[in-house]
């Protein structure tokens, strides 16, 4: 749609948006719906352009977060950036530090031990309970759901931030993971409480699919609304529920069996019609796969040394090589590209965010549907600005 | 002073002092003028009566509203201002009325004041027909329904010009919207109630609420909702007064997370506050109307209630509608606008006019007696029960819940 003919004349009385005019369908509406916006998530801004209510074009606009992330870790220390993944994907720093330890274990050859890689895959697991409870509270507030059910996600989302406070000391920015193990060992007390949040997060989901999932409008708003084919979702590189909502079966977690995922028994839930109730409904079915999971690690969770005895911390000097570490995150493959030439600072670091790489369908998504559309798109490709951006 | 004892002698019935004094008052008043004048000044205190009133109804409103909401999703709720959150109103209308009233540069800068005020004035206008209780009527008009309706139908016009005054594209949209709405749905909520003046045989309130007095079997009160027919207008109703008064799961024109406020967006301070006000009037005023049409009026609901004055029925019945609307925002998320129109147009104009049907055959089977008057429920029963299923799957066609597959 890009070179349909349409004319932007410059803008009239100091608006920044214009009416554009199409010979062939009369006057159409360029919009802008952000970078503030009640439902763009962050600082992200879509001009589309309108035919009634109908979206004939759409650019996505972004940057507006853009901190530098990948300059600054070339000129830091590998340890030093730890702290800096946390910011990428603010609702997820557990998984994001572990594609980064990921990446730099592989880099400098470092084992884990065992009881490291079960609290990592118990931390991962609990972050994608956090981002998928917290996206399907986001997705319905966007369908005018009036804040409740965001109000009963966030219940949940606290029970879990509470958690990881107390393990890391902070709620959000836990900079947890070190390379070669954990940074804190989890306490019987924290394990219990952790137990008990994995097995009544069972019965808040119920609660919350009685609420919502079978209602007929939110089927009626989401249904066939922001299809996605599985042959333009793998062109494009789409990772996560994204990809699985529209039947392609490709999770990391079975695919790479990286950590000791290989261990655990638990099924990937796939999609039809790559719509947007079908990316909704996958995230609720990953969070019930999620609790077996954390049912299976807290059970079998191995007593034994959190840290790598050799590990280095200081004088850290992976030798000269590359690296590319990558898990399964929440909103899809988070992955650490990292190039060492032998000096303390990397000399390439490279992240690949996927709520950015998911963000580049959007308009292929909203192309003939409507604003109401738009938004709930946007909102089922959960992204994070922190991470889009960098 | 020998009025008193009247409070507890005649404690039933319609001649109570409790019943009557609002309309002594007013007389009274009206008496201390010069005999031209009374019907100007008995008009004024019905008119501050209903500003005042309202006004603080629309008050504690906004405070139960948010309450309420608060309950439903699992928060408490304003709690800081004063007891239990309860001088939360004032603290609104202090901070409504000190902000600075912006009016974009490039705006119809008259319009743009009008829109708030037309639109509360044609709000206030519908209070003036409805029965607040026994003989507490403003203005007794013969043909109040319409009348209700046409002032009804005006406040549309005033969000229209809100948003399109306010020259801003999401203003504008919404504009479009309302209009939309209104013209689907002003066709439902007209229907819905023709069958109850073909069966009262009248257009004016009171004569509605007369015909449901009386009792079936001695405790069943003779409201027209509950009747078959009577049900399913009143639910049509329901719909069509959530779709008028912009309430979720229908407010489009203001949708949060689509157009930012709508036409609300370039309102702030004291012009925002009158279009608050201005939707929760339309809200009680179409319950108003919900009550009179369906809900017997100020009728007490079981026969040894009567002493209760008439105007706490209708308070209470008021509170209890306008509950149900808090709730309903608290649950459902919001629609389309194509998928709006289509459930005005393919589902509930074609249900009013079945019911136009029943409720033709409920009168014309009014002598009916013994087991052909279970005939007569069973038949009317089917007649709303048949088009509202067959209606309904045509219009969740291609919506059903889905089973996954795993890998």
């Amino acid at each position: 749609m890009s070179n349909s003919g349409l004319e932007f004349p410059a803008p009239v009385g100091g608006s920044h948006v214009a009416a554009v005019h199409d010979p062939f369908h009369g006057d159409l509406l360029e919009v802008s719906m952000g970078p503030h916006h009640p439902s763009t998530h962050g600082v992200f801004r879509m001009m589309v352009t309108l035919d009634g209510e109908t979206i004939v074009k759409l650019k996505p606009v972004f940057g507006y977060l853009h901190r530098n992330h990948e300059k600054l870790g070339e000129n830091t220390s590998y340890l030093a950036s730890m702290p800096y993944t946390d910011r990428l994907d603010y609702l997820n720093s557990m998984t994001n530090n572990w594609a980064y330890a990921l990446a730099v274990e592989k880099l400098a050859g470092q084992p884990v031990p065992e009881r490291a890689e079960y609290l990592r895959v118990i931390l991962a697991e609990l972050t994608r309970l956090l981002n998928h409870v917290c996206l399907a509270g986001f997705l319905l507030q966007d369908t005018g759901a009036s804040g409740t059910p965001l109000m009963y996600a966030f219940r949940e989302r606290e029970k879990i931030l509470d958690l990881f406070e107390s393990l890391s000391g902070s709620r959000m920015m836990c900079n947890y993971q070190r390379f070669g193990g954990c940074r804190v060992d989890a306490s019987p007390e924290w394990l219990a409480g952790a137990k008990h949040i994995t097995d009544n997060f069972g019965r808040f989901l119920d609660e919350y699919e009685e609420l919502i999932t079978g209602n007929e409008i939110l089927m009626a708003r989401t249904q066939g609304v922001g299809a996605l084919s599985p042959e333009l979702a793998i062109s494009a590189g789409i990772t996560g529920p994204m990809l699985r909502a529209t039947g392609v079966d490709y999770d990391l977690r079975k695919v790479d069996a990286y950590g000791v995922y290989s261990r655990f028994n638990f099924r990937v839930p796939l999609g039809d019609h790559g719509d947007t109730y079908d990316r909704y409904m996958i995230r609720v079915l990953e969070m019930r796969e999620s609790i077996t999971i954390l049912q299976q690690a807290l059970r079998d969770l191995p007593a034994g040394p959190i840290m790598d005895p050799k590990a280095k911390i200081r004088g850290f000097r992976p030798k000269a090589g590359e690296a590319y570490g990558r898990i399964e995150g929440p909103k899809g493959e988070i992955g650490f590209y990292l190039i060492s030439d032998g000096s303390p600072n990397p000399y390439r670091y490279r992240v690949r965010p996927p709520s950015f790489v998911n963000l580049t369908v959007l308009e292929d998504m909203c192309l003939g549907q409507t604003i109401a559309d738009a938004v709930i798109i946007l909102g089922s490709v959960d992204i994070v600005l922190g991470e889009v951006d960098r | 002073m020998n009025a008193m004892p009247g409070i507890f002698a005649a404690a039933t019935g319609a001649d109570s002092l409790l019943e009557r004094w609002p309309i002594l008052f007013r007389d009274t008043v009206a008496g201390f003028f010069p005999a031209p004048l009374q019907w100007l000044v008995g008009s004024l205190i019905s008119i501050l009566a209903i500003v005042a009133i309202f006004g603080g109804v629309f008050a504690a409103l906004t405070l139960l509203e948010r309450k309420m909401l608060g309950r439903v999703q699992n928060r408490p709720g304003p709690n800081r201002t004063g007891p239990f959150g309860l001088l939360q109103p004032i603290a609104d209308g202090i901070k409504m009325l000190t902000k600075e009233d912006i009016v974009p540069r490039s705006a119809d800068h008259l319009l743009h004041f009008l829109a708030p005020v037309a639109l509360l004035a044609f709000s206030i206008l519908t209070f003036a027909v409805i029965p607040f209780g026994r003989n507490l009527v403003p203005l007794e008009l013969d043909a109040a329904v319409l009348y209700f309706f046409a002032a009804g139908a005006a406040t549309e016009l005033a969000i229209f010009m809100a948003g399109w005054a306010s020259r801003n594209k999401f203003s504008l949209l919404a504009a479009m919207r309302a209009l939309a709405q209104l013209i689907s749905y002003e066709l439902p909520l007209l229907l819905s109630f023709v069958p109850i003046i073909m069966l009262a045989g009248t257009l004016s309130m009171t004569g509605i609420i007369d015909q449901q007095a009386g009792w079936n079997f001695g405790f069943i009160p003779k409201w027209y909702i509950f009747t078959p027919w009577g049900f399913a207008a009143f639910a049509i109703f329901l719909v069509a007064a959530l779709a008028e008064s912009n309430r979720s799961p229908f407010d489009l024109p203001e949708a949060e997370s689509e157009l930012i406020a709508g036409h609300l967006t370039e309102y702030s301070g004291f012009k925002y506050a009158l279009f608050f006000m201005a939707e929760y009037f339309g809200m009680i005023a179409l319950s108003g109307m919900a009550i009179t049409l369906f809900l017997g009026g100020w009728r007490a609901p079981l026969p040894f209630l009567e002493f209760i004055p008439s105007y706490l029925w209708f308070g209470a019945k008021l509170l209890g509608l306008l509950l149900l609307f808090i709730w309903i925002r608290g649950t459902f998320p919001r629609l389309r606008m194509d998928q709006l129109t289509r459930l005005a147009w393919k589902f509930l104009v074609p249900l009013a006019l079945f019911n136009l049907g029943t409720a033709a055959f409920w009168s014309l089977t009014s002598g009916w007696s013994g087991p052909l008057q279970l005939a007569r429920w069973g038949v009317a029963i089917a007649l709303v029960v048949v088009p509202f299923v067959l209606l309904g799957r045509g219009l969740s066609r291609g919506v059903a819940p889905r089973t996954y597959r795993f890998a």
